[in-house]
């Protein structure tokens, strides 16, 4: 709670994706700011580019690292020309802000050792090698300036082209079991499996040069402190950089801060400070604010739900008909979907967490109420008891036992599911297990999972004890009946 | 309403003051099945009233339907000349089939619900409480005791307790002693008709035992036997035994297997009588 506390007194946002060279250059810019002076907060791998490019324009972020391929091929299709891209950019409020000074571009990588021992330096001398092997990333594959398009420019003979798994292509590339696979030109690979990168010599990629997008809006000496940058990065120094992250598990807080240090002489403010215990408390607050506020909303609106359900035969079909539809939504795409209307952070994640957990409290209530016996529900109302009182003194005590079991479900399914707020930056435990993936460190997602773990297990045993106090003891004794009705006689 | 002037309904009550239940007409169909024909019966006040007859005949249905439970299809059922709302029920006693015992209160707050949620003070409550345990013969101790560690002659004494709270002017009882062992039935038997004596209720009650229906109609009652969804004959045991109105009721009545030695109808020799129909 601190923490989002803290984001949201940030007067600058920077945001990043969920790749390792976008949250290493959004660390770099927010720490820049911060040893100015200029207080700066960093929501980390975000997501994809859509998420970002949306935060952006809806000023929940003040800034990210982007490519100028991307926002031409993708973002602002159509748009040629670095001037036509600066008016389309200033006309949705965003500037072109610094250029780092190196380009991510798609290119083809090989091993050093085949390179040399073919003779092979850029593109074009692959069409003498018809025999090589060759395995692209599935996205390469499919897109146009990928594959076919490379293929068709430069007349390119090799047959039984797979497409594979990025990180796989490049285990089997170091492996031999491949020759040639599509690497990104700052890859961390480049220089962890000594791979050189063919020249594009005849122009197949577009430029993909790595620029920072700044909301118009903000403030002008922030805009200042950021030139600093300009130029400050070029691909060998991009390489080393991700390679620090990637192959030696470096925090990205400590790398930009060390980079602030020897390239701009600049004192960063690393969060880095944080110690693992404070890290852990950090993400459990933020992992129980999502589990804790999802779940109460859940409960206040499905018991109603539930109640309704059982009493009303037809709309209790379309009800749980209703919950049950939302429970098959991937959570992924209901993410997706409620970005544009609710922005990214904490919120679309209570909403889908909300929604996921409306299914087996509303089920548990409504079964726990039909479930009670035509006999007691004919005393209850022969008693002459109002229809209120019965469902207060007689349905929902005897439903508690269902209806309990259906919130402790939701509340093991909520803490699990949780972990994908981290996708749209809602913090908590699938914090570290979505950066222990981009880094394959299992530590790391040990780190987010073992957590999420304990606290699911935790959760189940807080029920038992609620169970204890909430469940009437007369039901709990039911259990027992035919025992102790023979000994009570 | 006018003072002095009688309304409408409370007019018609004066008129048949003597019946506390009323069905004119009655009838009720669940689904394909017509459970009770279009019946007439009356009820006079402080009659007891068993409804005999085999499964399926309608006899717990026409017992709902003068508890309120169930509206007729058609015709009309009336409790002391009206028909029996939600308020009207707190008049009514009903004792649903197996005691109907809410598991997660305990045999007092079973009893007491209904006086409790009316706002009764604790001193009313005690007092009431106190007089029906010693009525019902239920041990004080077992008060506190819930559903589950009752016994069932004691499950079904509570049961009594909780429908003879109010003091309402009639009592409703549906099989109140179908699942008991033969001993606890035979003293919950005598017990419950030691009950109406002393309180002179008016009483229906469902049972499929002639021996049981002839022991609490006694000499004053009246044993209604139900077939099919409509009344076959009423009357007492000896209208049943010697003047039966079709051969059904000789059969229902023969096949209500003797004790051995064939002693003479009673209620010490008739109560186990496990092969009824």
């Amino acid at each position: 709670m601190i923490a989002l506390a803290l984001l949201l007194c940030a007067p600058v946002q920077l945001g990043s994706k969920q790749f390792t060279e976008s949250v290493i250059l959004g660390e770099i810019a927010a720490q820049t700011l911060a040893a100015q002076g200029i207080p700066a907060g960093h929501k980390r791998e975000l997501g994809g580019t859509r998420v970002l490019w949306d935060a952006l324009l809806a000023g929940q972020i003040d800034a990210y690292a982007e490519y100028t391929g991307t926002l031409t091929q993708e973002l602002l299709p159509g748009v040629r020309g670095e001037a036509a891209l600066r008016a389309a950019l200033l006309s949705r409020g965003v500037a072109l802000g610094v250029r780092f000074g190196f380009s991510d571009s798609y290119a083809v990588g090989m091993r050093r050792e085949t390179a040399a021992r073919l003779g092979l330096r850029t593109t074009s001398d692959l069409v003498r090698h018809p025999s090589l092997h060759l395995a692209f990333s599935n996205e390469f594959m499919e897109r146009s300036d990928g594959w076919p398009g490379l293929r068709d420019r430069y007349a390119l003979p090799q047959q039984g082209v797979r497409g594979l798994d990025h990180d796989l292509a490049l285990r089997a590339l170091a492996n031999g079991s491949i020759d040639l696979t599509d690497v990104y030109t700052t890859d961390a690979e480049i220089r962890g499996s000594d791979l050189v990168v063919l020249e594009d010599d005849r122009h197949q990629f577009p430029d993909y040069a790595a620029v920072l997008l700044t909301r118009t809006s903000l403030d002008p000496k922030a805009q200042a402190a950021l030139r600093v940058l300009e130029g400050s990065i070029d691909a060998p120094a991009m390489i080393k950089l991700n390679a620090r992250a990637k192959l030696d598990h470096v925090p990205e807080s400590r790398i930009a801060s060390d980079f602030l240090r020897e390239r701009l002489k600049l004192t960063g403010s690393a969060g880095g400070g944080e110690g693992v215990l404070a890290v852990v408390w950090r993400r459990t607050l933020e992992h129980l604010f999502l589990v804790f506020v999802s779940l109460t909303c859940a409960v206040l609106c499905a018991v109603p739900l539930g109640i309704v359900a059982a009493q009303r035969r037809r709309l209790g079909q379309v009800i749980l008909a209703v919950a049950g539809v939302l429970q098959t939504i991937p959570s992924l795409a209901l993410l997706v979907v409620l970005i544009p209307i609710f922005g990214i952070g904490a919120g679309p994640a209570l909403i889908a967490l909300f929604l996921y957990s409306l299914l087996p409290i509303v089920r548990n209530t409504h079964a726990g109420l039909t479930g009670i016996p035509l006999g007691l529900r004919e005393s209850a109302d022969a008693l002459g008891l109002p229809k209120l009182a019965r469902l207060r003194l007689i349905e929902l005590p005897m439903a508690s036992p269902s209806i309990l079991a259906g919130i402790k479900v939701s509340a093991v399914i909520n803490v699990g599911t949780a972990t994908l707020g981290a996708l749209i930056g809602a913090g908590g435990y699938g914090q570290p297990i979505l950066t222990g993936i981009r880094l394959a460190d299992t530590g790391l997602i040990l780190e987010g999972a073992l957590p999420a773990a304990a606290l699911a297990l935790l959760v189940q045993a807080l029920f038992e004890v609620a169970e204890r106090a909430l469940v009437p003891r007369g039901l709990r004794l039911s259990a027992e009946a035919a025992t102790d009705s023979e000994t009570a006689r | 309403m006018i003072c002095g002037i009688p309304s409408a309904p409370a007019f018609a009550y004066a008129l048949h003051v003597a019946n506390v239940f009323e069905l004119q007409g009655a009838s009720k169909r669940y689904g394909a099945q017509q459970a009770l024909s279009a019946t007439d019966l009356e009820v006079p006040g402080g009659e007891t009233v068993v409804l005999i007859g085999p499964s399926g005949c309608g006899k717990s249905t026409l017992l709902r339907l003068l508890a309120g439970l169930q509206r007729p299809d058609t015709g009309r059922v009336l409790f002391r000349g009206a028909a029996p709302g939600p308020e009207q029920r707190r008049g009514l006693g009903y004792v649903v089939q197996g005691g109907g015992l809410f598991p997660h209160l305990t045999a007092e707050q079973n009893a007491t619900l209904l006086a409790r949620f009316l706002g009764w003070d604790e001193a009313r409550v005690r007092s009431r409480l106190s007089e029906l345990v010693e009525l019902t013969r239920f041990p004080p101790r077992a008060l506190e005791r819930y559903p589950a560690q009752l016994s069932g002659g004691q499950a079904q004494r509570v049961s009594l307790l909780r429908a003879l709270f109010l003091d309402p002017a009639a009592l409703l009882l549906d099989e109140p002693l179908g699942a008991l062992d033969p001993i606890t039935r035979f003293e919950l038997q005598r017990d419950l008709r030691d009950v109406f004596e002393r309180l002179r209720k008016t009483v229906v009650l469902v049972t499929h035992d002639l021996g049981e229906a002839a022991f609490f109609a006694g000499q004053r009652g009246r044993i209604v036997l139900l077939r099919d969804g409509r009344i076959v004959q009423q009357g007492s045991l000896s209208d049943l035994l010697h003047a039966p109105a079709e051969p059904f009721v000789s059969q229902f009545v023969a096949a209500q297997r003797p004790p051995p030695q064939g002693a003479q109808l009673g209620p010490a020799q008739l109560t186990p009588a496990p092969d009824a129909p």
